[in-house]
């Protein structure tokens, strides 16, 4: 008996000198396999197939704002040839009319923004083009929201974020690309 | 000046390192939470543009990858050189896709299948084309929140 409170006393202590060591060794690991990059993107919404053509033609032409890039990544808007840099105040323009003017958009929830490229249309103009429309409507929410409520439209309630989008609808639409400029 | 010389006789005292294994074990912890484990290797050169309308997309088990690229120069002998999709980790053709959605969907709950969103990491210099493609597929396979994976602008 007393021979094992002996054995007891030995194995009781356990040697927390490698407890570093091992530590190191795992931490090691984990520092090399880490990537601490979050994906960020432009967040898209496809609509769902149907076989037949969506048409536009039914819409009133001066709702519409067509958005055309082609192959050789030049933009088209609204039938003029336009600068990527001028895509989103005149789109804004387009949308929210503050001038009531024959040709723009009725009411900023009847706009729609027709999207269409060729198949030869780099993606990074693409991408450009889309995050710029997108921005425009970004812009125009944060000023209604800001004279609605006061306050800039990513730091409202989800309730409050809603009835604005309702006023002002994102509406991307993208037709099939047309043949022109594949590699 | 001998206030110097004095401390210099002595034996300086240790500094424990009892808190040493806490210390690493918390630096530890740290990594293990924010890594995330390399889920494919890339075989397409991607270089995403840039955009300023950017979301954080969050959950990472709801959220697929689908690469698109040119080859890397180690795989151009097998795929060529002209831009293709990368699903998981292979190059893998158009029509791959819905198998590919498929797999991701199973692994996820039924809940949280409408919220499963695909991460489209596409090179700037690709074309239209492939991408339209790629696109109707993803709307027929009935996969809609699409992410089209970019950089922040440097501004």
């Amino acid at each position: 008996m007393g021979k094992k409170s002996a054995k007891d006393r030995i194995s009781n202590e356990i040697n927390a000198g490698s407890m570093a060591d091992i530590a190191f060794l795992l931490l090691i690991f984990f520092l090399v396999t880490t990537t601490i990059d979050v994906d960020k993107g432009v967040l898209v919404k496809l609509p769902p197939w149907s076989e037949d053509e969506p048409d536009i033609q039914k819409l009133k032409t001066r709702n519409v704002y067509s958005v055309l890039v082609n192959a050789q990544n030049q933009l088209l808007v609204r039938g003029e040839p336009a600068d990527i840099k001028d895509l989103r105040e005149n789109a804004k323009e387009f949308i929210s009319n503050p001038k009531k003017l024959e040709n723009m958009a009725e009411a900023p929830n009847k706009a729609i923004i027709s999207l269409k490229n060729d198949r030869g249309t780099k993606y990074k103009t693409y991408l450009e083009v889309y995050n710029e429309l997108k921005a425009a409507y970004r812009e125009l929410w944060d000023e209604a929201s800001k004279r609605k409520f006061g306050k800039e439209y990513e730091f409202l309630e989800r309730t409050q974020q809603k009835e604005i989008r309702s006023g002002i609808p994102l509406v991307i639409s993208e037709a099939e690309p047309t043949n022109f400029g594949e590699e | 000046m001998s206030k110097f010389q004095k401390k210099r006789g002595k034996s300086s005292p240790e500094i424990s390192t009892a808190s040493l294994p806490d210390i690493i074990f918390m630096l530890l912890f740290f990594f293990m939470v924010v890594t995330v484990l390399r889920d494919a290797t890339q075989q397409v050169d991607v270089n995403v543009p840039n955009a300023s309308e950017l979301t954080k997309l969050e959950k990472k088990s709801l959220v697929n990858h689908i690469y698109v690229g040119k080859p890397k120069k180690q795989y151009r002998a097998a795929y060529g050189t002209s831009p293709r999709i990368q699903l998981g980790d292979k190059i893998s053709d158009i029509k791959d896709i819905p198998l590919f959605l498929e797999k991701h969907r199973a692994q996820v709950p039924e809940k949280q299948i409408p919220a499963i969103k695909t991460s489209l990491r596409v090179d700037g210099d690709v074309t239209m084309g492939i991408l339209a493609d790629l696109k109707t597929q993803l709307r027929k396979s009935g996969q809609l929140l699409v992410n089209y994976s970019a950089k922040p602008q440097a501004e």
